[in-house]
């Protein structure tokens, strides 16, 4: 391996280094490393240590394992959608927040199937606690507490990690997942400190060296509100909002949550909270221009609020309980960086909050990111082999987004260990597929967040549908367990008999109950229709179905549930398909990683300076490039076959 | 983008030529030749065979015009897919209606250079030809984009942005109810949703009408003068081409084929014609003549139903004006130097009249006037504001727009759930995207975050 290898007197390996140090090898060599354990990490360590791998996870703190560093929840509009898909991937976060939540709730119940997401608090403690434990019952995996200050490489292959303690970690695959920890910086008020989240230590030198190895490192920012003493708080005050009564679970395989429910309270900021906040601005580092990160729209501080709505007089916060055996709460939409003082009189001035006690203050946080267009669809970077990167790294936010990408970084890891393509998900398969789709074809210049408006395919990629979706993807890649696997196949194959079934039925109006027929404006019906015509209009659904169909009753909810959606949406789910079907010849068409678009005649300068920066894995990505004009890829897809000679 | 649906485009030079070629390539190609092509004999169309026949409009049976038209099945021809070539007259109204035709039996208007790009991409053609092609939609796209740049300092583009503007605004307020519902967006954004939409579809059928109008100024109209003999419709001809072209006598039915001048009314092209006077007779030729007036009055843009204003309205005009029920018509009351004679039937009541005489000239500024007018609105070819959207790829994209627009309209008083009214917002934001580039889903965003404080 390396000239200068020598052996420690205890029989692992060493090297000597410049300026005389030491660094220790250690004596095993894992398939796939993760550094780091938050979200992104833990899905990624135990995707790759299911699949069979031999797997290290490194974390700066073992005590921070899957840490919730900003509200203590999970789900939300298009996060739910990418908890399920986790979940039918055979990923953790679903059954850990099932275990953990403390209140469930499922969003947009009024509008219909494809928009609704499920949205669950955790007790944050305890979300921990079990993702460790979860990670501590793990074969093939080995947790182990170290800082990663460097990559270990050979050409452009990776070869494993430096801690800072000075031991070397063979793998043959790494996955980083660093989230804010790379050279982070905590802003409160003018002060600030480096700090990888709140009372942990930042990782220096790792971005360095990424940055010696050629990649483009840019910087964000994020914010978090202050933590509060909840016997502070008068909540007889507030304004409670429950969770759903039953509590849905996540996971595919919750039967049920039995952890007792809380609420959370509502709450609004006045005039007067804005006055504060306006005569703090002088001491916002957001506003004298030390913060250089750019940082999410969608998430801004309430100072943002404030400054760029001026007409709204108030602002609603949603004080959401970090656990059960905690006073603590989370305001959340009050993430700020103003000064101490400014927090502790902005806070107070809020209606329920007058006595209020601060207990963790509140701080914005610039870390370093490396621009995603520097991956595969694989997450695989383009320019070191075998190096994965996953979560905040790639400039993302969000826990779910997070895990998302440390599950695909880890099956993806794992199935090149073994010597297998990649899992690479489709925009007409799920949203994770949007969203790595989204990352390494355009890259991102702010932190990027989930919606349903970034899927062209919402109507198909519906909570509901996930097991539907990536359960057989799961089970391909042996990460999902035989008896999940067959308790979906036995949902499959109700859902297909159900609906041959409603086809096949067929009821005659002389038959049927007339009650029924009059509350459905049926009374005049002349010929059979079969219960499949019938659940199509827009007023019926499957229960009322089973007043004139007495099967329907045995139907599990879940079955009925699907049943119902696909039947009652089949145009447009058809629509969306023939979609995808017309998009699939894009998609496939690929474009080889050396692809010289300098030497290629008809296209402008423009576009092929666009390429040259984006260089697109496939036609379809090309197509997403904004700029890139139809023409333009026309006469790219004619020089691909040209190239390829048919 | 590649997509195995079947094309169709006009292949020969717009304008006035021999013949018209319309060319179809895909799988629909056998079944729009059933579907619109009449053989003169009895049997089914064998590949790679000429047949003589004519194209119908199989929703009214009405024949648009003789065609040659052969079948050429894949993998042998120019594509490679199944390819339909029908070669009727040239000119523009008649190839562009036969490809209307074509369109409505479910074929799209190819792309620029899609024929040779499908033929490239089937391995019908080698790679120096394939360079050929990418010369060609190089060519094409930079004269689009100079004529883009030059036509009415962009006015068009502009417009049709304003169109994708509201769309995108509707679009946002549903994504925000989807996407933020407890950010406290207020729900009564529904009234606005509908005056966006119904705000793009109005521009969109200003814009629409405007094409037609660009059409009648690029491709021009037909005018035919229809009337019993000896009224004067040569001498109007004349007139109107200020030059004596026609045969003028006094005796009945000298004029016995059709004359076509083309004239130039105002800034408006006309093809005006003249024709057989219209009135029963045994003369063989004439009857020939009479035939062929009452074919062509039925294809005119506008007819000019002159009469004899110094002498009664007799059985010949009736049986003339009998024929013009299906045509749009002015009536034109020629001899006015003359004592004024005629009672115009009630029929007429309604009806442009104008009141002219060939002899002295006066009326024909009116008639003119009256012309231009039927075909172009107030000063339209003067203004610089007038907006013609001169391409059918850009009509055929408004097009689109406006019935999935429609689309929404509908859903939206049924009570659509929102996210399938989203899906009717972005096929019409898709199908404008043809003219002002797609519509990103962070455009959809950054409207969001503008315009409502999101964020918890």
């Amino acid at each position: 391996m390396n000239a200068d290898l020598k052996a420690t007197p205890l029989g692992f390996g060493f090297i000597n280094q410049m300026q005389g140090t030491q660094v220790i090898l250690y004596d095993k060599n894992y398939d796939v490393i993760v550094v780091g354990a938050g979200h992104a990490g833990c899905e990624a360590a135990l995707a790759s240590a299911r699949m069979g791998r031999s797997t290290l996870l490194l974390t700066i703190n073992l005590d921070a394992i899957a840490l919730m560093s900003c509200n203590p929840a999970v789900g939300g509009l298009a996060k739910g959608h990418l908890v399920k898909e986790i979940d039918a991937l055979g990923g953790e976060m679903g059954k850990n927040i099932d275990a953990t939540g403390i209140q469930f709730r499922i969003l947009n119940t009024k509008k219909g199937p494809a928009v609704r997401a499920s949205r669950a608090q955790a007790d944050k403690q305890l979300y921990r606690l079990r993702m460790k434990r979860v990670l501590e019952n793990q074969d093939n995996l080995d947790l182990k507490q170290g800082e990663v200050v460097g990559l270990h490489l050979e050409g452009d292959t990776v070869l494993g990690v430096d801690t800072k303690a000075g031991v070397r970690y063979g793998g043959k695959t790494v996955i980083l997942t660093t989230g804010t920890f790379m050279r982070g910086l905590i802003h409160i008020g003018l002060t600030h400190y480096p700090g990888g989240r709140a009372g942990d230590l930042p990782s220096v030198g790792l971005s360095d060296r990424l940055r010696e190895f050629g990649f483009d490192v840019g910087r964000l920012k994020t914010g978090t509100p202050a933590r509060l003493d909840g016997r502070t708080i008068d909540f007889s005050r507030l304004e409670p909002q429950y969770g759903d009564d039953p509590p849905v679970p996540f996971s595919f395989s919750t039967e049920r949550i039995d952890r007792p429910q809380v609420p959370c309270h509502i709450a609004y900021t006045n005039e007067r909270s804005h006055d504060i906040i306006r005569s703090g601005l002088d001491r916002s580092p957001l506003y004298s221009g030390i913060i250089e990160g750019i940082g999410p729209r969608y998430c801004p501080s309430i100072e943002d609020k404030v400054v760029r709505f001026p007409e709204k007089n108030r602002h609603q916060t949603f004080i959401e309980p970090e656990g059960m055996d905690t006073v603590e709460v989370y305001p959340s939409g009050l993430s700020t960086s103003l000064p101490i003082d400014v927090q502790f009189a902005f806070y107070r001035s809020i209606y329920g909050l007058e006595r209020v006690e601060i207990m963790r203050p509140a701080y914005a946080i610039e870390y370093d990111y490396v621009d995603p267009i520097q991956l595969h669809a694989s997450l695989e970077t383009k320019r070191v082999r075998n190096l994965y990167h996953a979560g905040q790294i790639n400039g993302t936010s969000g826990y779910e987004e997070a895990a998302a990408q440390g599950l695909m970084a880890g099956i993806n890891a794992a199935l090149r260990t073994k010597g297998r393509e990649p899992l690479v998900l489709g925009r007409s398969e799920a949203y994770i597929g949007v969203m790595i789709d989204d990352l390494v074809t355009l890259g991102t210049r702010e932190p990027y967040r989930m919606f349903t408006s970034r899927a062209e395919y919402r109507l198909l990629l519906r909570e509901d549908n996930a097991d539907l979706r990536l359960r057989e993807k799961g089970h391909g890649v042996g990460l999902l367990p035989e008896e999940e696997y067959r308790k979906f196949l036995d949902k499959r194959v109700m859902i297909e008999e159900e609906l041959g079934r409603l086809q096949r039925t067929r009821i005659l109006p002389s038959e049927a109950d007339p009650a029924f027929l009059e509350d459905f404006g049926l009374t005049g019906m002349q010929n059979a229709v079969s219960l499949e015509q019938l659940l199509r209009r827009p007023d019926m659904t499957y229960t009322e179905l089973g007043r004139i169909d007495p099967l329907s009753g045995d139907t599990p909810v879940l079955v009925a549930e699907q049943v119902e959606i696909q039947v009652k949406y089949q145009g447009y789910i058809d629509r969306q398909l023939e979609q995808v079907e017309r998009a699939r010849k894009l998609e496939s068409a690929r474009i080889p990683a050396d692809f010289d678009y300098g030497g290629m005649s008809g296209l402008t300068a423009e576009v092929r300076e666009k390429l040259q920066k984006f260089r697109p894995d496939t036609l379809g990505q090309a197509s997403r490039i904004p700029g890139v004009t139809p023409a333009a890829i026309s006469i790219l897809s004619i020089t691909l076959k040209a190239r390829s000679g048919r | 983008m590649y997509i195995r649906d079947t094309i169709a485009a006009i292949s020969t030079p717009l304008g006035e030529g021999g013949i018209g070629i319309i060319r179809v390539s895909g799988d629909r190609a056998r079944g729009i030749a059933t579907a619109i092509f009449r053989r003169n004999r009895d049997g089914g169309l064998n590949s790679h065979r000429f047949y003589y026949g004519s194209i119908v409009d199989p929703s009214s049976g009405d024949c648009a015009d003789d065609a040659m038209v052969v079948l050429m099945e894949a993998p042998h021809s120019f594509t490679r897919e199944d390819v339909l070539e029908i070669q009727c007259h040239g000119g523009y109204l008649v190839v562009q209606r036969i490809l209307d035709l074509v369109l409505r039996q479910g074929a799209r208007l190819a792309d620029p250079g899609e024929f040779t790009r499908r033929a490239f991409l089937n391995g019908r053609i080698d790679l120096v030809q394939a360079e050929a092609v990418i010369d060609i939609i190089r060519c094409r796209t930079e004269a689009s984009l100079a004529l883009a740049q030059h036509q009415r300092a962009g006015l068009l583009s502009k417009k049709i942005a304003a169109v994708r503007e509201g769309v995108l605004h509707a679009l946002a307020l549903i994504e925000a109810h989807i996407d933020f519902p407890e950010e406290g967006i207020p729900a009564a954004t529904f009234d606005e949703i509908r005056q966006l939409v119904d705000g793009s579809v109005a521009e969109i059928d200003r814009l629409l009408a405007g094409f037609n109008e660009g059409r009648v100024l690029r491709e021009g109209v037909s005018v035919i003068i229809a009337g019993k003999p000896n009224v004067g419709k040569s001498s109007l001809l004349n007139t109107l081409l200020k030059e004596r072209r026609a045969i003028v006598t006094a005796v009945p039915g000298t004029t016995r084929d059709i004359i076509e001048e083309v004239v130039n009314i105002k800034g408006l092209p006309v093809r005006m014609l003249d024709t057989a006077g219209i009135r029963a007779t045994e003369d063989v030729v004439e009857r020939e003549g009479v035939k062929l007036t009452l074919e062509k009055i039925s294809q005119a843009d506008l007819v000019l139903f002159l009469v004899d204003a110094s002498r009664p309205f007799d059985e010949e005009d009736r049986l003339i004006l009998r024929e013009l029920s299906d045509s749009r018509y002015v009536v034109v009351m020629n001899k006015g130097d003359l004592p004024e004679r005629i009672a115009l039937p009630a029929e007429i009541e309604g009806r442009p009249v104008i009141r002219i005489s060939t002899l002295t000239g006066t009326g024909i500024d009116e008639l003119r006037d009256a012309i231009h007018d039927a075909f172009l609105h107030g000063n339209a070819t003067d203004s610089r504001e007038y907006v013609a959207i001169s391409r059918a790829r850009h009509r055929d994209a408004l097009e689109k727009a406006k019935k999935h627009l429609a689309g929404f309209n509908g859903n939206l008083s049924a009570g659509f759930i929102l996210e399938l009214l989203a899906v009717d917002l972005r096929d019409a934001l898709h199908a404008v995207g043809e003219v002002t580039g797609e519509t990103t889903p962070d455009d959809v965003l950054d409207l969001i975050f503008s315009r409502f404080c999101i964020g918890k």
